[in-house]
Order: C-alpha cells, then structure tokens, then sequence
C-alpha cells in the first residue's frame, strides 16, 4: 500500500509512534473489523476506528435512532432521530474518513446469519445490549476461530475482556445466560452516558492493537471499573476445562438463539 | 476470624465461612448473576456451599453486565 501525501498527513499522529510507523498504520488501513450493535458501544469504537483509518468497518444494527439513544450513542446526531441506525453510523464514518468502506448490515445478528457474516472479518466488537446476542457472538468467534472484544456497561460500571483463539471466552467466565428477568439492561437499569465512551474506546483500543499486533491484549483478564469511585481493576482468569463452548467437551456445537430476556426493573436491586 | 481479599480489597470473614454465606455477607442480592472465582479458579455454582474459606484465600466476584447500546 502507498500512502499518499494526505494519508501520511492524516495518519501522522500513528506514524510517529515507533510501535505502529507505517508498517504498523498498513496493517490498520488493510484491516476489516464488525461492530456488532451502533449504540452505546459501538459509536465510540466506530468513531474511532474510522480516524484510524480501518480499511473495511462492517456495522450491524436493526434498529433506527431513538432520542433516548442521544445521550450517549454519539456517532448519532438529533436530525437522525428514525434514521437507522447503520445508515446514521455510515455517514459519519464517511465524513470522517473517505479510506474507510462501510459495509452495513440492516438486521439484527442472529444464530443463521453471524457465520456468514463474521467470517469476513478480522476482529469483532461486541457493542450490544442483551445475553443472547453476547453468547452468540462468543460463540460463533470460538467456533469460527475469531478475535472479538467483549464489551458490557451498567449503571456506573463497565467491563471488557479480549478474546483470542486458545484463551479464555466468555462462557469460561459465565457459563450460560442468566435467566430472563434477573439481569437489567441499560434501557431498565440507566447508564452514565460516558461510561459508553470509557469502555468503548478501550474496545477500539484492543481492535488496533489486534491489528498492528502492537502490545498486550485484554486475554485471560476481564477489566472492570466504577465510575462513582474510578476504581479500575484487571481480574486474571482462566480458560476453564469444562467450559461449554472451548472447553474438552463442549456441549454447545451449534450456534443458539436464547430468548430475549425481557427485564424487570423492579425485580432486581443491587 | 479469617482475612481474605474480596475483589482485590481486604475483608475479615468467621472461619469456615463457605462461599455462599460471603454472597450473603457482601449482598450480593442476585447470587445467579454472580460468576465466582477462588484463587483465581472459577467455582461451579452448585459447590458454593461445599467451599469453605480459609486465612489467604482471593475470591472474585465477576457479575453479568448487559448493557452496551
């Protein structure tokens, strides 16, 4: 690839570190990344990626903008309201960036669909919002041998693990979705606005540093952090054996949609 | 008494505490939406009344977060 004059110009900020040069912003500008969800999560990694400079940004997401998704999903702006959301995403990144090609995906991720889907891919973020999309995506990337960045947010609280092939997923930490009803989501629960931004750029951090191959990744650790008390922490964890999914005998071969968990807010306090 | 370390913070636990009574002791109100990890091995859910805790031990708790849009 031959950056021309702008690109370098553009890139220079990444050029400059040794760990990433120009080889370094190649690999980043040949890079294909999913983004699953253009909410919360998904805007700020989107963002970001596409300033990057990601060669190829796939956006999944079914839904149209909402008002109530403005204060935090920021790729979105007020004249989107009932735009989709993919289509909102795409026009931001374009505007920020013309190296990036946008592929978006007007549908929800789903048990049929996210092998075909994935299997583009170099990296996947996990920008959702319920447990049946997040074991899924755990899931189909084990099955099919695929990065992803975990990503969940709550109340004042975030959390994101890395996972790459051989290391631990996401099942080896939680076994199975949690029963309907029993976790809130943001909708029921609320959500400090920036936490979405906190925890995402870290998501998008991964993304680059799986692409250069630059550092260390978030495997075998889940990091978690509060925003009340700006406590961060990085838990080790381990590949478990019995793991249903990459463990030595999985009982999960196929992909699965769970049911929606539909949340009561007044059920659940913490 | 017994000192262990709850997510990374010192905590003073009755001996023979087993690990569903620290649930109970640090409300957790929701124990199915809590993964456990004891010195850094995760804990099948049905032995969290087997386990007893001793002077040393590291218990994590990892709870579910579904949020992201």
């Amino acid at each position: 690839m031959d950056f021309t004059e702008d690109q370098i110009n553009r890139y220079s900020r990444h050029i400059l570190l040794q760990d990433i040069g120009v080889e370094g912003q190649e690999k980043i500008n040949s890079g294909k990344v999913l983004i699953v969800g253009a909410g919360g999560l998904g805007a700020p990694v989107a963002l970001y990626l596409a300033a990057a400079g990601v060669g190829t940004i796939g956006i999944i997401d079914g839904d149209v903008v909402d008002l109530s998704n403005l204060q935090r999903q920021i790729i979105h702006f007020t004249p989107d309201v009932n735009k989709p959301k993919v289509l909102s995403a795409k026009e931001k990144i374009e505007q920020i960036n013309p190296d990036v090609k946008v592929i978006t995906y007007k549908t929800f991720l789903t048990a049929e669909n996210a092998f075909d889907i994935i299997k583009d891919y170099d990296f996947i973020i996990d920008g959702t919002d319920n447990f049946p999309v997040k074991f899924l995506i755990n899931d189909a990337c084990v099955l099919a041998e695929k990065p992803f960045s975990h990503g969940g947010i709550l109340r004042f609280d975030g959390q994101t693990m890395t996972y790459v092939p051989g290391h631990a997923c996401y099942r080896c930490l939680f076994n199975s979705p949690p029963p309907p009803n029993a976790v809130p989501t943001c909708s029921q629960a609320g959500v400090l606005g920036a936490i979405a931004g906190m925890l995402g750029t870290i998501q998008a951090a991964e993304a680059l540093k799986f692409l250069t191959g630059v550092g260390d990744l978030l495997t075998d650790q889940l990091l978690t952090f509060n925003a009340k008390t700006m406590d961060f922490r990085k838990i080790k964890v381990k590949r478990t054996s019995n793991c249903p999914v990459c463990g030595a005998n999985p009982s999960v071969t196929t992909l699965i949609d769970y049911d929606q968990a539909v949340c009561d807010l007044a059920s659940h306090k913490k | 008494m017994a000192k262990i370390i709850v997510n990374g913070k010192n905590q003073e636990i009755n001996e023979n505490c087993s690990l569903l009574e620290l649930i109970k002791t640090n409300n957790v109100l929701q124990p199915e939406m809590v993964s456990i990890q004891l010195n850094e091995e995760f804990v099948n859910r049905e032995n969290y009344e087997s386990t007893l805790l001793k002077d040393g031990d590291a218990v994590d708790f990892l709870y579910f977060m579904g949020g992201g849009q």
